[in-house]
């Protein structure tokens, strides 16, 4: 028995030699299923469209995207991203949508010494105190986009505000972000069941008997077309106006039609942003799927060219991984939202736009940028963070 | 000499566990490691479960929680270990007796009031002290709520069992896994285990000669519970993350169809349910996306053709045999 | 206390309680009369839900998809008792667990295969899009309404029809007694397979209705099933009259809770503890409440007679 084992053991070690880096192996964890499956999806496509774009090579060597679904769940996320490092043995992690996932998989990959870069989620957490050198955001912190939009309801001079997010990492950072720009009088806050409750009705009936000025919401995804949904049926719409953040986007306008004309959000992109790599990744995206993008798109699609910069930075070698952090934290690459640079923490310093919902030429609904609300930001977790470079 | 079926694969299953380590290292495949880890403790749970369940017809429909105290029994040490410096909390040797502490305390209050009801009552409403453990997690701010805790420390049990070494974890595991199945075997064969399964199909006549059933199954409950609360220990050490999900009803329901697919009451078919739920999920779903598709109808046919799960077909092959 | 908040957040509760009727109403009789624990019930439901967006996109108006979503899941709930469950009436109530879970996988696979990943939308008719004025500056949606209604309604028809036809009455016999009832020359087959097929298309009722303010996804029976079991176990096994009342008082509790209970913390609580431990507690009063009504009546409020 034992000799048969050590035979075993022997044509084991000979079968795994180690493989030659002959091409970049990226993993990719987003949301492929359940009713955030929309999203996922989104970003597979940018992700797809990316490579399309740079001939799917990196410094000359063939790229390789493995996606993997985390359910919507901390956990499957955490197990799919230990596949993607210790069996797939992936050169880059990236995706993740969902803040709570993200913070799961978090260590796995960074003590594994796998690049983890974050194509949305932006936990305050990872910006701040376990910020990690393995670790690059491609899209924001939580908290900058509704700050943003508190100095928005400054502007306008709204007095007072109802907050209602869901109660998961994103939704608490979502409205510290807002609480700490905005001025006025915060009438309530409430934090629902996250994913499971989809039904508003009990909030909504406290926003009508609390009459405040204004409405603040976050609610991605799913959870956004079924809020603008139940607010129209509410009729509140009248009487509240509604401010939103990450809860409109490309993939429920559609739906939402002129239900959600004129509505505000802040953001760090809009698809009519000006810039050449937007124009390109924008009209390249109608052109191939016939819709237009989300912002979780375009920062999938700035992941690629991210990773891109890392892998030209080194000529493909691979194993160099000081080189192709040293190369990433320039971020020197076209992005989709014009230059930027990376802060201390890995996230970028960048500006924030009020946007709106417009009808285009053919009677599309898309987001037109209104003004900039805030340039060069940084999140403010970044000092934190004890990293320097 | 003949070995019967049943006990070749018991023993076979035993030898693979024993020989995943060398051969995964051989392969540079710790992922495989990792799987067989987390089957192993997930048997440990299903065959506390199977202690009630298969053989005292105590269908808990909330057995996950007792999983989920024991996993934040580490979350929680950990987390202050980390957070606050207070080294001792992460402490292996503490975090175990009190897991066992706690997931046998909160057994015995459930127990205490469920084992009164019957039938799908007592599923019932093992289900919902489940679910309200479940909300206790989601409540606690502190420690993550809803998105749950991230180990940044694993429990410590001095050099010489330093579970950081995923193949010294391994081992520990297994010997728990073996220690859990032979103590089964002996408590069910005890006099204990005869009322216990006695009182499976008559508990009025065991009443009727005097031995307090109901005492008896309240301490076969609690002794399920610690159990379980071992395996969530490993479990949290395991994933090194916490969270309430692991004491959702689903994870609960998950136990009990290991447990049922296994086969109820017998030793090994825990094992074997926790092995191929966790198997076929990551090789199905390697092969198709669809898998479910394949894999649900296949539990039809087996709850209706293979009566008593895997175990049982086992022993209908044996027969077949014989 | 705000009298009009409170009213309204009643008849929000009521409205989940209505659905959630609809759903333990079959799943009631299911097991009452067969002696069926079938966990496949939420699929049902889903599958409602699936078929009347289906149906309403074909022909373009709500109402005709909810129409012909129901003659469907009526012929699917046929098909399943036939092919699947009939052979496990007498079996162990986990191997009917084991098979119905089987179901369950299969059903949320097949919804993925067929209808996509990302689940769909049952848009609402305009005139149901709208709110209505329940009293003077205080509106509610039409389609909550519509719910509330369809749902009292259908529950009329069938306390009719369970305590007033004599379908109703071999319903009544044999959940009270299967074997007499059986003996008495009742065709337990038909009225099993008429049961379940009745069951299958309250579920997709309750499904379809729900449909416009939740989302048509994969997984989405599962939330409301246990919800569903809760209140037949509360209710009593096998009783109409207790899965309506429970299901009112489910409604109701989870809904009020939702509501309140957050502010009532941060009377004791800090506020963030407060924000993040009002929604938790709010969702484990219905769980405290069964664990309660359990430990005191352990055949739930209403149990049948004659067991």
């Amino acid at each position: 028995m034992f000799r048969k084992l050590m035979g075993l053991a022997a044509a084991g070690a000979l079968l795994a030699s180690p493989a030659a880096a002959d091409k970049v192996k990226i993993g990719f964890v987003t949301t492929l299923t359940t009713g955030a499956g929309v999203i996922g999806r989104d970003m597979r496509d940018a992700v797809d469209l990316g490579l399309d774009h740079i001939g799917r090579k990196m410094a000359g060597l063939d790229v390789e995207v493995i996606y993997e679904d985390d359910g919507f769940k901390p956990e499957t996320g955490k197990q799919k991203t230990e596949k993607l490092i210790q069996k797939d043995k992936a050169h880059f992690v990236a995706g993740y949508i969902w803040s709570h996932v993200l913070l799961a998989s978090y260590k796995t990959a960074v003590d594994a010494d796998t690049f983890l870069i974050s194509s949305n989620a932006g936990p305050s957490q990872l910006a701040g105190k376990l910020c990690d050198e393995n670790f690059f955001s491609t899209s924001w912190q939580n908290d900058q986009t509704p700050m943003a939009m508190g100095e928005v309801l400054n502007q306008r001079g709204v007095g007072s505000l109802y907050v209602m997010a869901p109660n998961y990492a994103a939704g608490k950072n979502m409205v510290a972000g807002v609480e700490r720009t905005y001025k006025g009088e915060i009438v309530a806050k409430d934090l629902t069941r996250f994913p499971d409750q989809l039904d508003f009705s009990a909030e909504l009936a406290k926003v009508r008997a609390a009459k405040p000025d204004a409405l603040f919401v976050f609610y991605p995804g799913k959870h956004g077309t079924q809020f603008f949904k139940q607010y129209q049926q509410s009729g509140l719409k009248g009487t509240v106006p509604l401010y939103s953040v990450f809860t409109v986007d490309s993939m429920n306008l559609p739906l939402l039609k002129d239900q959600a004309e004129g509505s505000l959000m802040t953001q760090f992109w809009a698809p009519d942003l000006d810039t050449p790599a937007n124009r390109r990744f924008v009209s390249g995206y109608r052109e191939k799927y016939g819709r237009y993008p989300s912002f979780y798109a375009a920062q999938s699609y700035d992941t690629v060219f991210l990773i891109k910069s890392a892998v030209e930075a080194v000529n493909g070698d691979l194993g160099d991984r000081d080189g192709m952090r040293a190369a990433m934290r320039k971020a020197d690459f076209e992005s989709v939202r014009g230059p930027f640079r990376y802060g201390n923490n890995h996230f970028p310093i960048q500006n924030f736009y009020l946007r709106h919902v417009v009808k285009d030429a053919d009677g599309n609904f898309t987001t037109e940028i209104v003004s900039t609300v805030l340039e060069n930001h940084q999140d403010t977790y970044a000092k934190d963070c004890k990293m320097s470079w | 000499m003949r070995i019967p079926v049943g006990t070749a694969v018991a023993a076979g299953s035993i030898v693979a566990l024993a020989i995943v380590p060398p051969i995964t290292e051989a392969l540079r495949e710790p992922f495989y490691l990792g799987l067989c880890l987390r089957l192993m403790i997930l048997a440990i749970a299903a065959i506390s479960l199977n202690l009630i369940l298969g053989f005292g017809n105590m269908v808990s429909f909330g057995h996950a929680a007792y999983m989920g105290i024991g996993a934040y029994v580490v979350g929680i040490g950990a987390f202050h270990a980390v957070e606050d410096g207070i080294d001792w909390l992460a402490n292996g040797f503490l975090h175990v007796p009190l897991a066992i502490a706690a997931s046998s305390l909160a057994a015995l209050v459930i127990g205490a009031i469920s084992i009164r009801t019957r039938g799908v009552y007592f599923i019932m409403i093992t289900l919902a002290f489940g679910q309200m453990l479940y909300f206790v997690g989601v409540g606690l701010e502190v420690y993550g709520a809803d998105d749950g805790l991230s180990l940044y420390m694993r429990s410590d049990f001095g050099d010489v069992l330093d579970i950081n070494d995923n193949t010294r974890f391994y081992y520990l595991v297994l010997a728990l896994l073996l220690a859990t199945l032979y103590g089964t075997k002996r408590l069910v064969a005890s006099r204990f285990g005869l009322v216990i399964r006695g009182a499976r199909s008559n508990e009025r006549r065991l009443a009727a000669i005097g031995i307090p059933v109901y005492r008896y199954k309240l301490v076969a409950f609690t002794v399920a519970g610690a159990i379980c609360g071992v395996a969530g220990v490993l479990l949290a050490n395991r994933t090194d993350f916490v969270s309430p999900d692991m004491m959702h009803w689903t994870r609960s329901g998950d136990l009990i169809i290991m447990v049922v697919l296994g086969g109820m009451g017998t030793l090994f078919g825990p094992l074997y349910g926790a092995a191929v739920l966790v198997l076929v999920e990551e090789f199905l779903s390697g092969v198709t996306e669809h898998w479910q598709i394949v894999f649900g109808p296949l539990l039809v046919l087996v709850a209706v053709y293979a009566r008593g799960g895997i175990a049982g077909a086992l022993r209908a092959l044996e027969r077949r045999r014989g | 206390m705000d009298w009009i908040l409170l009213l309204e957040q009643c008849l929000n509760g009521l409205q989940l309680g209505i659905l959630l009727f609809l759903l333990a109403a079959g799943l009631t009789l299911v097991f009452g009369i067969m002696d069926l624990v079938n966990l496949a019930h939420g699929s049902l439901y889903m599958m409602g839900a699936y078929f009347a967006t289906t149906f309403a996109g074909w022909t373009d108006s709500f109402l005709l998809g909810a129409l012909l979503a129901l003659p469907a899941a009526l012929l699917l709930g046929i098909l399943v008792e036939v092919v699947a469950l009939r052979t496990l009436y007498s079996r162990d109530h986990l191997d009917q667990v084991l098979a119905t879970f089987g179901l369950i996988l299969f059903f949320n696979e097949l919804a993925r295969i067929v209808w996509g990943p990302a689940g769909l939308d049952l848009p609402l008719p305009a005139f149901l899009e709208t709110s209505v004025e329940l009293l003077p500056g205080v509106p509610y949606p039409a389609y909550r309404i519509a719910i509330i209604v369809v749902g009292l309604v259908v529950a009329g028809g069938l306390y009719a029809l369970v305590s007033h036809t004599r379908v109703g009455m071999l319903i009544r016999a044999g959940a009270s007694n299967r074997e007499m009832a059986g003996a008495l020359g009742v065709d337990i087959q038909l009225l099993y397979t008429l049961v379940f097929g009745l069951g299958t298309v309250l579920a997709a009722l309750a499904g379809l209705m729900a449909a416009p303010i939740l989302t048509v996804q994969t997984g989405m029976g599962e939330t409301i099933l246990i919800l569903a079991f809760v209140v037949i176990v509360i209710g009593g096994i096998g009783s109409i009259r207790g899965a309506f009342v429970a299901a009112v008082l489910i409604g109701l509790i989870d809904t009020v809770g939702r509501a309140f209970l957050a502010d009532l913390l941060r009377l004791f609580l800090a506020n963030q503890t407060a924000e993040t431990a009002g929604p938790a507690m709010s969702s484990m009063l219905i769980y405290i409440l069964m664990a309660a009504i359990l430990a005191i009546r352990p055949q739930g409020l209403f149990p049948p007679r004659g067991r």
